[in-house]
């Protein structure tokens, strides 16, 4: 009877589990631990990369050594000028200081592993090629012959 | 006797806390895009060693210079740079065996025999040459040689060369070097 009555037809709507969320979301997490790397060093120059379709993918990007030349971010204009400086790790550096980055950066690589070691210069797309030459020439000096000249592939951000 | 039972921990949270390292990692990483033109500088000339000897024939070796005003001249004409990927596989590959163009010489890779160019670009800058005209003649440079590559494996393995083997591109690397030599800086504009 009252199966057809539909007058107690008051049913509940079983609630959406939330408990695979969770899950998930870390899966998420994970995927982009894994893809990303963290952002070791605080850029202090304007580092827009120059349009290559060339462009190559480092296959070792743990053997690489970061070089930045470019402009000073805006708020150390004012300390540093608008000329083109050379970043290593996490302050500015000249020419000279280069010969001591290559070596510790050496020194960080399994012996093995020294001889793969990439150059990865990172040069604003503004840069005149006169301070370029000059890193270029110091790596000779130091037998840091690999280098790339990072670039981005066009239509690419 | 009576069974208590554990009362459960409410999970709705965790997914609050995943969320907040998502975000965080989401901050402070960058996507692997390293990407670049991969390049081998020369090695530093011993003082001792004569500099005679090194030079190449002069039908071997194409000078592309950029000047501080980002003009390029290739051999000694001034070029577009649109123009210039075109001229470079003409000069490396030598298809008519122009005199004037460089010699080729038959080389033993893996029990074949190709006939290799000996032909060098030589890249020379200016002091005052924007980085961004450098990499785009780089690039183009490199566009050349790439091109040839894709054509020597279309020729011989029927397969672009992206698509083949490790081995096999090794073979093809060989038989088509990529001879881009970055020269000595020198200041050939006025300051």
């Amino acid at each position: 009877m009252s199966k057809f009555g539909g007058s107690n037809n008051k049913k509940n709507v079983p609630g959406i589990s939330s408990g695979s969320l969770s899950d998930i979301v870390f899966m998420l997490l994970f995927f982009f631990m894994v893809t990303t790397q963290l952002r070791e060093t605080e850029n202090k120059v304007i580092v827009k990369l120059p349009e290559a379709s060339e462009s190559a993918k480092l296959e070792r990007k743990d053997l690489s050594a970061n070089i930045n030349i470019g402009t000073p971010v805006r708020h150390l204009q004012s300390m540093y000028g608008t000329d083109a400086r050379i970043q290593l790790n996490d302050s500015f550096k000249t020419i000279a200081d280069i010969r001591d980055f290559i070596a510790a950066e050496r020194d960080a690589m399994s012996e093995a592993e020294r001889s793969l070691m990439t150059v990865n210069l990172r040069v604003d797309e503004d840069v005149r090629m006169g301070i370029v030459s000059d890193v270029k020439q110091e790596l000779r000096r130091c037998s840091a012959l690999k280098i790339m000249y990072a670039s981005r592939k066009p239509g690419g951000d | 006797m009576a069974k208590k039972k554990t009362p459960e921990i409410n999970s709705s949270s965790t997914a609050d806390i995943a969320f907040l390292l998502l975000c965080y990692f989401l901050m402070t990483t960058t996507m692997g895009d390293q990407s670049g033109l991969q390049r081998r500088l020369p090695p530093i000339p011993d003082k001792d060693q004569k500099v005679e000897n090194q030079k190449a024939n002069r039908r071997n070796i194409v000078i592309v210079r950029i000047n501080s005003a980002d003009k390029l001249f290739a051999g000694s004409e001034p070029m577009d740079i649109s123009l210039l990927k075109d001229k470079m596989k003409e000069f490396l590959a030598n298809p008519a065996d122009d005199p004037n163009l460089p010699e080729k010489e038959p080389k033993d890779i893996e029990g074949k025999t190709y006939m290799v160019s000996k032909g060098i670009i030589s890249l020379q800058n200016d002091r005052g040459t924007s980085y961004q005209a450098y990499i785009a003649v780089q690039n183009e440079l490199v566009k050349a040689v790439n091109e040839l590559r894709d054509e020597f494996s279309m020729r011989e393995f029927g397969r672009k060369f992206a698509f083949l083997s490790e081995d096999q591109q090794e073979i093809v690397k060989k038989a088509v070097p990529q001879n881009i030599s970055e020269a000595e800086p020198k200041d050939t504009g006025k300051k």
